[in-house]
């Protein structure tokens, strides 16, 4: 296997979720951790951290185990091996400080479609134990920055895909997290959707200091600065800057760079996207 | 912003935020329902069904003799309403954990259980939500039913309320147990016509154990073992007044254990990790 197994910039190492200073804290630290499903192996040692404040680009095809991890970090699975931290605060063994610490925007979509925006955004906030009227200021809020405040009345199900994703966003900012994780958030959506959603997310890593954990198996969601993680088959085949893996792997793009990676850890030249 | 500000954050959750996470699960549960009229009716439907049309055959058929908690003799409609209304709740817990398996299949459970409060509290809100939404369905039911001259004492109602509550945790538990078992929505029609139907019918709900024994001892024991036999009497007991003190008993430590059984159940090293990512997931 050629791994390109630099640490990512700032980061500390594997064992780094562990308390620390909380100036070196990572927003997520993955330490060796594996799951299967029976005796199907969905993750094999995975090891890797995001740091406050950046945009970490997840990447895999389908079935690389993308999901699996998202629900291990979120405790939707237990952790068979291995340990999870956000911000210092083991998902095993603190769960709650580390979940009030995380937004989560799923896969699927996870918003009951016959309530009405500021109804999710409520039930939403009463699950983190927000009281109402602050919850509605917080809704306010956050349906005017994405641009949904005209909707706050509509039930979700009269929504466009992308307005459905927006929302979904904003209802993880909703309790202001200090870590946003998003599995595939722009499947399924018109390209201009899936830019405005994309920006959206940069911003507010640059703009409120949020670290962002973005799995993908979209090669243009990724630009040079972003820090990125390529995971196949159940491991981290490379993980670092993505100036650096282009280099380290020897081509041109990060298109190149997936496709050599794979192929060397597979033996064979046919899992190109 | 840095993490050195995570440092600062409270840790722990006040009662007050236990409170407001309740009221909002319970709230949308009741949202929903109201969204939902068809299942309104069809709440009340059912047992009225039972009550107008059942009853009313086998009023000349079967006689009710003199027993606890009645003081005398009563109509047939009278005997079975508290079975009646065993049985809309019952059915609300079924309602409430193909709702459950419906959300999971969906994602929408993903939202409660990524809430930083424990999870046996979220499964135990989501419990009490269910509760009172049963409750609504049942005092609707008492309204139509004092219409059709089935008047208990006046008390009655106030203190057949734990009672209903109670009975409604043990259900709602029960479903939320099954729940956790069944992998696909389709799987759900079969599982529930072999709990809800066997568990109605083998009970004190139609007619009273002592008939059950006279015709099939066997089928008496299995009556007396089914806690659905006590969450009618618990409810027949209460509507006039008085405790069943066994079907208490069995009905809370039903309900404890159904729970405890949920909670396992869903605990995240357990249930949903052996599925694996919904479809499509990876």
């Amino acid at each position: 296997m050629t791994a390109t197994d630099a640490p990512l910039a700032g980061q500390t190492p594997p064992d780094s979720h562990r308390r620390s200073s909380p100036a070196e804290m990572p927003a997520l630290s993955i330490d060796g951790v594996s799951h299967s499903y029976g005796v199907r192996r969905a993750l094999i040692d995975i090891n890797f951290t995001v740091a406050p404040a950046s945009f970490t680009a997840l990447l895999g095809l389908n079935g690389a185990g993308k999901s699996t991890l998202f629900s291990l970090v979120t405790r939707l699975f237990g952790i068979q091996a291995g340990r999870i931290g956000i911000f210092g605060h083991d998902i095993g063994l603190e769960p709650g400080e580390a979940l009030r610490l995380l937004g989560v925007v799923f896969q699927p979509r996870t918003l009951d479609l016959d309530l009405s925006v500021t109804q999710n955004l409520l039930y939403h906030a009463a699950l983190h134990g927000i009281d109402r009227r602050e919850a509605r200021l917080r809704a306010g809020e956050v349906l005017a920055r994405i641009g949904l405040a005209d909707r706050a009345g509509s039930k979700v199900r009269d929504l466009s895909g992308g307005q459905m994703r927006r929302l979904e966003i904003a209802r993880a900012l909703l309790h202001r997290p200090r870590l946003l994780l998003l599995d595939e958030a722009t499947v399924g959506l018109d390209v201009k959707a899936r830019a405005d959603i994309l920006g959206h997310v940069r911003r507010l890593v640059a703009e409120q200091g949020i670290g962002v954990l973005w799995a993908t198996h979209l090669f243009d969601e990724i630009i040079p600065s972003d820090d990125l993680v390529v995971l196949h088959q159940g491991r981290v085949l490379a993980r670092g800057p993505v100036a650096r893996i282009i280099a380290d792997t020897g081509t041109q793009d990060i298109n190149a760079s997936f496709k050599r990676l794979t192929e060397t850890a597979a033996g064979f030249g046919s899992l190109s996207p | 912003m840095t993490s050195a500000v995570i440092k600062d954050q409270p840790t722990g959750f006040s009662p007050a935020q236990y409170i407001t996470c309740l009221n909002g699960i319970v709230w949308r549960e009741a949202l929903r329902f109201l969204h939902q009229r068809e299942r309104f009716v069809s709440a009340l439907v059912r047992p009225l069904v039972w009550l107008f049309i059942f009853a009313a055959g086998f009023r000349q058929v079967l006689g009710i003799s003199i027993i606890p908690p009645y003081e005398t003799y009563i109509l047939y409609e009278v005997y079975i309403a508290p079975g009646l209304m065993a049985m809309i709740q019952l059915f609300n817990g079924m309602q409430s954990s193909l709702s459950m398996v419906y959300d999971r299949e969906m994602g929408n459970m993903r939202t409660l259980l990524v809430s930083p409060l424990p999870r046996w509290y979220l499964l135990f809100c989501k419990l009490l939500a269910g509760t009172a939404v049963s409750l609504l369905q049942v005092y609707a039911f008492l309204l139509i039913a004092w219409l059709w001259d089935i008047v208990p004492p006046p008390i009655g109602y106030l203190t057949v309320l734990p009672a209903l509550i109670l009975s409604g945790l043990m259900l709602g538990a029960l479903g939320m147990l099954i729940s956790s078992g069944i992998k696909q929505l389709e799987n759900f029609a079969g599982v529930m016509n072999f709990v809800i139907f066997p568990m109605f019918f083998a009970s004190s709900a139609l007619y009273p154990l002592w008939r059950v024994q006279e015709g099939s001892p066997v089928l008496y024991y299995v009556c007396l073992f089914n806690p659905f036999t006590h969450a009618v009497e618990l409810i027949r007991f209460a509507l006039y007044g008085q405790i069943n003190w066994i079907s208490l008993a069995v009905v809370g430590g039903c309900t404890a254990a159904f729970m405890i059984g949920a909670v396992f159940a869903y605990d995240p090293s357990r249930g949903l990790s052996r599925r694996g990512p919904a479809g499509g997931e990876t």
